[in-house]
């Protein structure tokens, strides 16, 4: 998977793995199928999605990605940007 | 799993404590060790921290490039620690933290999150509606500032560096930490001398 720059558009995957099983996840509902642009690489981690069933977990890139919360809401939306610390297999990188 | 959570705490804490000890993988010192330093953690380890970046423009460097550098350079324990990251509130930007998956929150330099902290209610409405939610707690921001919500949702604490506020000069260093509140570096409240 090519790193993510800063300033990159991408696009949050419209997936829900908790519909088809067990599932620990750490990408909020309400990001999920949203467009955001990436600040920066937060540094690597073990994916959460196994390690809390104990599975062999890959390390992932971590991204801080920013959203426009009047793009998520419609109505009583009083924040003007929105940080979420994002793994890059939830990311689809955006021309 | 339920039966186990059925039995008398006290009782399935020695023995899981005993456990741990004849494998070797936890010793009474360890415990204690851990325990001195849960209750050293609490929000006047941040506030520090605070307090030094507004008089020293290098520590302020340090804190917002590492957070856990700065703290350790403080000498705040931060072994075992998730990293942290620090959110520079300027002039006409503003940040607030929620964690709307759980409560993650900057522990060891925050110490445990207050209550309100982990509740639905602002979680759910921390991410949308920021200025509707801190007016609560009393804080308005001037007009035209920005707020930027920072969800904690993965392997960093964050934790906010606020505006040192006006009249605060003539303070030294001692006198600026006490300034320093815990919801001042979570972004609910901003620093006000004479508050």
């Amino acid at each position: 998977m090519t790193p993510l720059a800063p300033g990159a558009r991408v696009r949050v995957r419209d997936d829900w793995p908790e519909t088809r099983g067990p599932a620990h996840i750490r990408t909020p509902h309400y990001v999920r199928g949203r467009e955001g642009v990436v600040v920066r690489h937060l540094g690597d981690f073990p994916n959460p999605e196994d390690l809390a069933f104990a599975r062999e977990a890959a390390i992932l890139p971590l991204y801080h990605v920013r959203f426009a919360p009047r793009h998520i809401w419609p109505s009583g939306v009083s924040a003007d940007g929105l940080l979420v610390e994002l793994f890059g297999p939830w990311l689809e990188a955006q021309r | 799993m339920s039966a186990l959570l059925e039995r008398d705490p006290r009782r399935l804490f020695a023995a899981v404590l005993s456990l741990l000890e004849a494998k070797g993988m936890l010793s009474e010192a360890d415990l204690a060790e851990r325990i001195a330093l849960t209750d050293a953690a609490t929000p006047g380890q941040g506030a520090r921290m605070v307090a030094r970046a507004w008089v020293d423009p290098t520590y302020r460097a340090l804190m917002l490039a590492d957070g856990t550098r700065a703290a350790e350079a403080l000498g705040i324990p931060m072994r075992g620690a998730p990293p942290l990251g620090v959110l520079e509130n300027r002039p006409g930007l503003h940040h607030l933290v929620v964690c709307t998956l759980c409560s993650c929150y900057p522990r060891a330099v925050l110490g445990y999150p207050p209550f309100w902290f982990k509740s639905a209610a602002y979680r759910a409405r921390a991410v949308r509606d920021p200025r509707g939610l801190i007016a609560e707690w009393g804080t308005v921001l001037p007009a035209g500032t920005e707020i930027v919500v920072v969800d904690s949702t993965a392997d960093y604490r964050w934790m906010v560096l606020p505006l040192r506020p006006a009249g605060s000069e003539g303070l030294d260093e001692a006198a600026l930490t006490a300034l320093v509140r815990e919801g001042d570096m979570i972004g609910v409240t901003v620093p006000a001398f004479g508050r």
